[in-house]
């Protein structure tokens, strides 16, 4: 029947619409896979500065800074990278209004996590540090649920309790940092791959 | 089926006009380039069928200047809202009835 064709047609217009509209759709898997890529090799940095240079704290201190600024960096850059490609396959605009509103969500959160580090590092809470940075992602990540992919709360369920185990297990600070930047990103990112893009 | 068919909403037959309609009503608003962006469209094409979609008072417009650039700014009215939302139930009874 010609017109039950045409109301599926016009329902499918409808909902494509009102998800193109209010979602930014072109968030690449391959730029988690990267950025967690990026991040394991930071924290193979620091597990090999910590092992081979014992030279002091502030200088530990001084390399783990430097490594997590040129970690955060890379990732943004190839996320960034990955997302305008993907945009560009699929004849999408890549800064239109939905990208604008998923970094204001995800950089409020973001930016208050930033300063909060540095207070925290001003105070010499250096073992809250990262706790708090994998809290606060967590909590970017979920505020911009509803701006993108779905399968993103579930990316930050997992930051957020990795970042509250961080806090119960101090000395495992390393470990709970890679398996958070690192690991959660390339499963999160993998699994987005083989169901969006391939 | 004849009475199903008169429900819907011949604003909507035309399927740019469903699409801005659609994207009116998730978005509190949006400025004529962006809905222009998400479309494809020709700013003619999309003036005409936002024109007509206003003079049927199921979309309003504001404009204001920033700095010194015109921004245009479109939302779906309640009557708008309404009407998509009858239209939607009349093509899924149409559909429902044939399965």
């Amino acid at each position: 029947m010609n017109k039950v064709e045409e109301s599926i047609k016009d329902l499918s217009e409808i909902r494509s619409m009102m998800e193109r509209s209010s979602k930014f759709l072109s968030l690449s898997g391959l730029s988690g896979v990267s950025a967690g890529i990026v991040a394991l090799l930071g924290s193979a940095c620091a597990y090999w500065y910590r092992d081979v240079y014992v030279s002091g704290d502030k200088d530990f201190f001084q390399f783990l800074l430097l490594d997590a600024a040129a970690v955060f960096i890379l990732a943004v850059g190839l996320a960034v990278l990955f997302s305008t490609r993907m945009a560009k396959k699929n004849n999408l605009p890549v800064w239109d209004h939905t990208a604008k509103h998923l970094t204001n969500s995800l950089l409020t959160p973001l930016i208050t996590g930033g300063f909060f580090c540095v207070l925290l590092w001003y105070h010499g809470d250096v073992r809250l540090i990262v706790p708090a940075m994998l809290v606060f992602y967590g909590l970017a990540l979920n505020n911009c649920s509803k701006l993108t992919v779905s399968e993103i709360q579930y990316l930050a369920l997992g930051e957020i309790v990795l970042g509250l185990l961080a806090m119960v297990f101090p000395q495992s600070w390393l470990l709970l940092w890679a398996l958070g930047f690192g690991a959660l990103h390339i499963v999160y990112g993998a699994l987005l791959y083989v169901k969006y893009e391939r | 089926m004849k009475n199903l068919l008169q429900q819907l909403n011949q604003m909507f037959e035309n399927r740019v006009r469903l699409a801005i309609m659609s994207i009116l009503v998730v978005n509190d608003g949006m400025d004529f380039n962006s809905l222009k962006s998400t479309l494809g469209l020709t700013d003619g094409n999309l003036a005409s069928h936002v024109a007509t979609l206003e003079k049927h008072h199921y979309v309003s417009v504001t404009k204001k200047f920033v700095g010194k650039k015109p921004l245009t700014t479109y939302a779906a009215t309640s009557p708008g809202r309404k009407a998509l939302s009858e239209h939607l139930d009349a093509l899924e009874e149409i559909i429902r009835q044939t399965q």
